[in-house]
């Protein structure tokens, strides 16, 4: 394994500390750990709070401004954060308006944040939660943990944060939310795997002329392998599962094209090529369109695809200001 | 009988065999899941072992009560809510005793078992630690019934845990993130249920 860090056990302090460090402006980081919460607090509105492993820069803290978030907790590489250091992080940023708590579907992460939503409740502080799962390479099923959350779940911060902005209420931020998970379809794919620095191993080996599919964003292997295939024909394979999801006939959507952090943009825009020309054919009308590092996984070499199907509230709301170390709108 | 100062060396010898078994663990949990299990539950049990001294004054309650909190706000992911959420209970069902016995710890079993189920949404059959912890549980309360002794006892729910780690290999994962790699979860065992097997393991030694 080969890194430019300076030891595993302090990958996740130093990084959190560096991102604080280059956007004063922006964020803060609380004493008690790895929660990063805007650097001016803003009362009076619906604070929202999202996180998960690190590993994903620059989700969730590079999110955290104007427009988006308001608290981002960063736990060890892919590996959900603790109750205590989201709790902090809600009280933090907890206003009378309420906090909507952004997770993403992974059972440790569900069974962290709850606990944490539990603890605020007991102070006082009014917390809903929304889960994101907008994975379609995964079966969603009663009887499973169901899809994961993925690079989809950008979208909900930047909609939601836009919305609670506005002075909106806590239940109407959780239902435009919810809006958002509900019409955001993802998948992705690598070409190569990532080393989680504690363990110092690749999640899953690949050989030269394979590729893994339907992968998540923790570095775990996806639900197939495949030889690999040109930029097209993966783009083909991914859009039609989406497209199959959802009916996003003669609608409007916002795409997403999320590099997993060692895909360069160059294929990025390959792959845009594609996704453009294809939706263009089907009649899908793209309203605005993202290319680049936003929900990564380490230095896996791959990408996903994000399609979010809009109405004029979500519309209004994705273009409205968002100001943030990562996201600007 | 079992005192304060024996469930202390206990922690700490399960501190041990998981900090050996690191590697291993986190292998298993790379093939199916996101290559964590092993990594975080020695990190949470280096954290048992920094409190060893401060523990051994308090309860058996208080002890398994403190050493749940210290997985739940130290390790994180899955395993951390999982196995806290079992020693709270555990430490909540056995009280204020500064002595325990086979009884005692069964039924703290149980309801650290009944804890994880609810914490996890989960049941058996799901390629889970619960997978392990059901039938040892089942397999060590047959074994007390027909008055066995502990050693009897323990090597019955060893026995039948190990036989649940074998049937996790058999099951596609419905539960957790090896869920997402469904039927390539088949061929592979549950790092949870093998990480209460040996901890299961290492107790028993103790006797």
């Amino acid at each position: 394994m080969k890194k430019l860090i300076n030891s595993v056990e302090t990958v996740e302090d130093e990084m959190v500390q560096g991102l604080v460090k280059a956007y004063p402006k922006y964020l803060s980081k609380l004493d008690c750990g790895n929660v990063v919460v805007r650097a001016n607090k803003k009362e009076g509105k619906v604070a929202l709070i999202s996180g998960g492993g690190s590993g994903h820069e620059p989700a969730h803290a590079g999110y955290v401004g104007e427009g988006m978030l308001d608290a981002a907790v960063a736990g060890a590489v892919f590996t959900s954060p603790t109750p205590d250091q989201i709790f902090e992080g809600i009280k933090a940023i907890a206003t009378d308006a309420g906090v909507l708590m952004v997770i993403k579907n992974y059972t440790g992460d569900v069974m962290n944040f709850e606990m944490a939503g539990e603890m605020a409740e007991m102070e006082g502080i009014s917390v809903k939660q929304v889960v994101v799962n907008d994975d379609v390479a995964v079966e969603d099923s009663l009887y499973t943990v169901g899809r994961r959350g993925v690079a989809g779940t950008v979208f909900v911060h930047k909609i939601a944060g836009a919305l609670a902005e506005t002075g909106a209420s806590l239940d109407e931020v959780q239902a435009v939310a919810q809006k958002v998970i509900d019409n955001v379809r993802t998948m992705g794919a690598a070409i190569a795997p990532c080393t989680v620095p504690a363990s110092g191993k690749p999640g899953f080996e690949l050989a030269e002329d394979e590729m893994e599919v339907g992968i998540g964003i923790h570095g775990e292997p996806g639900t197939h392998r495949e030889k690999i295939m040109t930029a097209n024909d993966i783009t083909d394979h991914l859009l039609e599962k989406i497209l199959a999801d959802i009916d996003y006939s003669g609608s409007e959507v916002a795409v997403m094209i999320n590099g997993s952090g060692a895909t360069p943009l160059m294929e990025l825009y390959i792959i845009n090529n594609r996704v453009a020309d294809v939706l263009a054919e089907k009649g899908i009308k793209v309203v605005e369109t993202f290319v680049g590092e936003y929900m990564t996984s380490i230095e896996m070499a791959g990408f996903s695809i994000s399609l979010l199907k809009l109405d004029d509230q979500m519309k209004e709301l994705l273009a409205a200001k968002a100001d943030t170390p990562a996201f600007k709108a | 009988m079992t005192d304060q100062k024996k469930v202390v060396e206990i922690l700490l010898s399960v501190y041990k065999v998981l900090d050996e078994n690191k590697e291993f663990l986190t292998d298993l949990d790379n093939v199916i899941g996101d290559g964590d299990h092993g990594i975080n539950m020695a990190r949470g049990f280096a954290e048992i072992e920094k409190q060893a001294d401060a523990l051994v004054g308090k309860d058996i309650g208080n002890i398994l009560k403190t050493v749940g909190m210290t997985l739940v706000s130290k390790v994180g992911g899955s395993s951390g809510p999982l196995y806290g959420t079992a020693f709270m209970k555990a430490g909540m069902t056995i009280g204020a005793k500064t002595e325990i016995d086979m009884n005692d710890f069964l039924g703290a079993l149980e309801v650290a078992i009944e804890g994880v189920k609810a914490r996890g949404k989960s049941t058996t059959g799901e390629k889970t630690m619960l997978d392990a912890m059901v039938p040892a549980l089942d397999a060590m309360k047959a074994a007390a019934a027909d008055d066995a002794d502990t050693k009897a006892i323990f090597d019955a729910g060893i026995k039948a845990a190990e036989a649940g780690v074998e049937y996790t290999k058999e099951i596609i994962a419905t539960k957790g993130r090896a869920s997402y790699v469904g039927e390539r979860s088949i061929g592979h065992q549950d790092p949870g249920a093998t990480s209460f097997t040996l901890i299961l393991t290492e107790i028993s030694k103790a006797y």
